[in-house]
């Protein structure tokens, strides 16, 4: 059979399951947009790529199914370096597909060309610059294979014009040796002599802690996770690329740890005399200062990727799995601690002294973030997808919304991108359309990605965004507060401009406004009963709220600094 | 991230380079992705060469002599190992491998500096390879020691224009006897 290039590709598509496209046309992409007609696969027409990468991350994040985006070259691939970088940092399935410029014009500044290959290498698992019809399938399989598979990533696929409009004799590859990847090979045998050592260390441990990171919620390890721990009856903490590998309602979760997590998770860490990291990556955000961070432990490191290893932290035992292949091995081998009890009792005390807490809701407003959250939360129907910008509303969310499964906590860990939620949101609700999906926003955030709301309303797609509007860059505040003698520089920005609720109302969305704590209750249930267009909430909160607890940047895990209202109190 | 991983009590064996023999897809970019990956991580190079694999039009080898100092090796190591064109890598420590480079340098010639010239090159063993009435261009392949040597060497001449190619290396034979 013979197809146009074009065709190719969007066959090559249909053949991996893809569902979705987020994706904006243009010049060296259009032959691509032709056959897209005829094909089964929903395409979302964006309002900026940036917001079809994010969307594509928000799919992936929530369903475990790489996302796929696809955009044109020049500034359409350069809008899409943002979410190609932000999905490389997080470990995020995504593939990309760039249109480039006729093979005969790469190289000569024609118009719209760009490297986009040469700019997302060191943001890419790995990219193609497709040079032949021909070769569209294995490409595609490839990009797939890749970005599923070991240790997840983003990866670009550049197809010149002609490519795409040259004629091709279809195949696809039936197997791995036809994809062409002899240098990949991203599951190692397991090491049984590191899971026998592993064991032993665990075996000798009074003070464990399971330290779970991203890397459990990619390997789909929750149900490993859950006999593991609840067999060796070890404390576990997520980290905030973790959220919901574990339920946050069993007794055995201390929460998140880090430079915002909570004082048991932190400080457990810190005394602990086994660390067992699963899929984390000892992040700088997690560590504090690193030669302070679990100064007297053991650690047993398992991860996908070996480079992981004693990058950051000496590791006494590494092991190369995917989380939920290791887990299975350590219970194989009977790997059990010594009676926890002393532990536990140390550890319930510290949960009994420093719970999360904020300051008591003013009835005339303005409301109290947290307040705000725990409000929305109570109302959700269970199974909430939550996303998130970047912020202390971000650390606030994952702080004070319980998360019970995978997948339901959608946000941007290790690039910290502002205006990742309301896209992230749109991409959630589209892979799972069944359930509710809230974006708790910062005013800061909102503006940044709000014209995606555009495409929600005219795509049929209803989230719910709760921007929590504090009127600044509030995260930036806090800093500035707390380190620069309290010397605000450009971080205010006006709770009334924009007009959320005009702005809301000008994309097709229902907006809504609350100021005091009667408002806050019926907005949500108003927000509640609509599910045919997306509702934004311009929720006014106190512009003065820090995020605790805090361990400022650089310092020592142990100078945990709590919220104001247990301070006093002895540690 | 912390400019100086933590490591723990672990002692360090000073060894200041390692070459490292990568064989890797011919591939358009993958000198880039590798140039851009040292870069990006801060690993520092010494020398970087590149050569068709034996029997491979598939494939070519490229020997990088890392500074095991800029950064862990077994860091180097893994990262590079990511690199999906990147087939294989194989670590030598400089005692575990023969290593050898090629130095060419022009020097300007005159009465005076003939002879002199003429026994440094003897004593370095380097070959004359291009002559003209004013100047002449010599070669050397050997170990780096030689190059280094030569080069230092020929710094008391005038006017030299000198290029060295970086080391290839290739396992020695017969290790196992060696222990
Ligand atoms: C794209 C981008 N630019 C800048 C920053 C730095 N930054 C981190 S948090 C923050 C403030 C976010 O403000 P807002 O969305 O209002 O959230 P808040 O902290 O007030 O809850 C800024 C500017 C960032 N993370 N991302
Ligand atoms: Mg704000």
């Amino acid at each position: 059979m013979q197809l146009t290039g074009a065709q190719a590709l969007i066959k090559s598509l249909e053949q991996e399951g893809v569902d979705t496209i987020f994706g904006l046309p243009g010049g060296a992409i259009l032959p691509v947009y032709d056959p897209l007609i005829d094909s089964t696969i929903r395409h979302i027409l964006v309002r900026h790529e940036q917001g079809a990468g994010h969307m594509a991350e928000g799919y992936a994040l929530a369903t475990g199914r790489p996302g796929v985006a696809m955009v044109t070259s020049g500034p359409g691939a350069t809008n899409i370096v943002t979410p190609i970088g932000n999905a490389h940092m997080d470990s995020t399935p995504l593939v990309v597909i760039t249109g480039q410029v006729a093979t005969g014009s790469i190289g000569t500044d024609a118009f719209q060309e760009c490297d986009i290959t040469g700019i997302t290498m060191g943001i890419t698992k790995h990219n193609f610059l497709v040079q032949s019809a021909q070769e569209i399938p294995r490409a595609v399989a490839a990009a797939f294979h890749l970005a599923t598979t070991g240790r997840p990533g983003p990866v670009l696929i550049d197809v010149p014009k002609d490519v795409t409009q040259s004629m091709m004799d279809w195949w696809y590859p039936a197997t791995v040796e036809e994809f062409d990847l002899p240098g990949y090979r991203p599951e190692v045998p397991l090491d049984e002599g590191a899971v026998a050592r592993a064991a032993a260390l665990i075996g000798q441990s009074e003070r464990p802690v399971l330290y779970v990171g991203g890397g459990t919620l990619k390997s789909h390890a929750a149900s490993e996770l859950l006999a593991f721990a609840e067999r060796t009856a070890m404390p576990v903490v997520t980290t905030l690329m973790a959220r919901g590998a574990f339920p946050d309602s069993h007794n055995q979760h201390l929460g998140m740890p880090g430079m915002h997590g909570m004082y048991s998770a932190v400080t457990a860490i810190q005394k602990c005399d086994l660390l067992i990291s699963l899929g984390a990556r000892f992040d700088d955000r997690v560590t504090g200062k690193i030669p302070a961070f679990a100064a007297g432990a053991k650690v047993i490191h398992v991860d996908i990727d070996r480079a992981e290893f004693n990058k950051v932290r000496r590791a006494d035992v590494s092991i190369q799995s995917n989380v939920a292949c290791a887990l299975r091995a350590l219970d194989a081998a009977g790997a059990t601690p010594k009676n926890l009890d002393g532990w536990w009792k140390t550890i319930r005390s510290w949960q009994a002294q420093y719970p999360l807490v904020y300051d008591e809701p003013t009835v005339d407003g303005p409301l109290r973030p947290q307040h705000v959250i725990e409000a929305i939360a109570a109302k959700a129907s269970p199974g909430t997808i939550v996303t998130a910008g970047v912020g202390q509303h971000q650390m606030w969310a994952s702080q004070f919304w319980k998360f019970e499964e995978p997948g339901t906590w959608v946000n941007s860990g290790g690039a910290g991108t502002m205006g990742f939620g309301v896209p992230a949101a749109i991409g959630a609700k589209v892979g799972r359309p069944e359930r509710t999906v809230w974006c708790i926003d910062g005013d800061g955030c909102f503006q940044m990605t709000a014209q995606e709301l555009v495409t929600a309303r005219a795509e049929g797609i209803p989230i719910k965004v709760a921007i929590l509007n504090n009127a600044y860059l509030g995260m930036v505040r806090q800093w500035q507060e707390m380190f620069y003698d309290e010397r605000y520089s450009e971080v205010y920005l006006n709770a009334d401009l924009p007009d959320y609720v005009k702005w809301a109302e000008a994309m097709g969305c229902v907006g809504l406004r609350a100021r005091n704590l009667k408002e806050m209750h019926e907005v949500i249930e108003e927000a509640n009963r609509i599910n045919d267009v997306p509702v934004v909430i311009d929720f006014r909160t106190d512009s003065s709220e820090k995020v605790f607890p805090m361990v400022a940047a650089g310092a020592s895990n142990d100078d945990i600094m709590v919220h104001p209202l247990q301070r006093g109190a002895s540690k | 991230m912390s400019p100086e991983p933590y490591l723990g009590d672990v002692a360090h064996t000073p060894v200041r380079h390692h070459i490292l023999s990568v064989l890797v897809e011919n591939k358009a970019g993958v000198l880039a992705r590798i140039a851009g990956l040292f870069a990006r991580r801060g690993f520092n190079i010494y020398s970087l060469a590149v050569a068709p694999a034996e029997g491979h039009a598939r494939f070519s080898r490229v020997t990088i002599v890392v500074d095991a100092e800029s950064a862990p090796l077994e860091q180097i190591m893994g990262q590079l190992d990511k690199l999906v064109n990147v087939v294989a890598i194989t670590d030598l420590a400089p005692s575990d491998a023969v290593e050898r480079e090629l130095l060419l340098a022009t020097i300007k010639t005159n009465v005076a500096n003939r002879t002199p010239l003429l026994d440094t090159l003897g004593d370095a063993g380097a070959a004359i390879i291009d002559v003209d009435p004013g100047a002449v261009t010599v070669m050397l392949a050997g170990t780096p020691g030689a190059c280094d040597a030569l080069e230092k060497a020929l710094e008391g001449f005038a006017e030299v224009e000198l290029h060295r190619t970086g080391r290839v290396a290739l396992p020695r034979l017969g290790r196992a006897a060696k222990a």
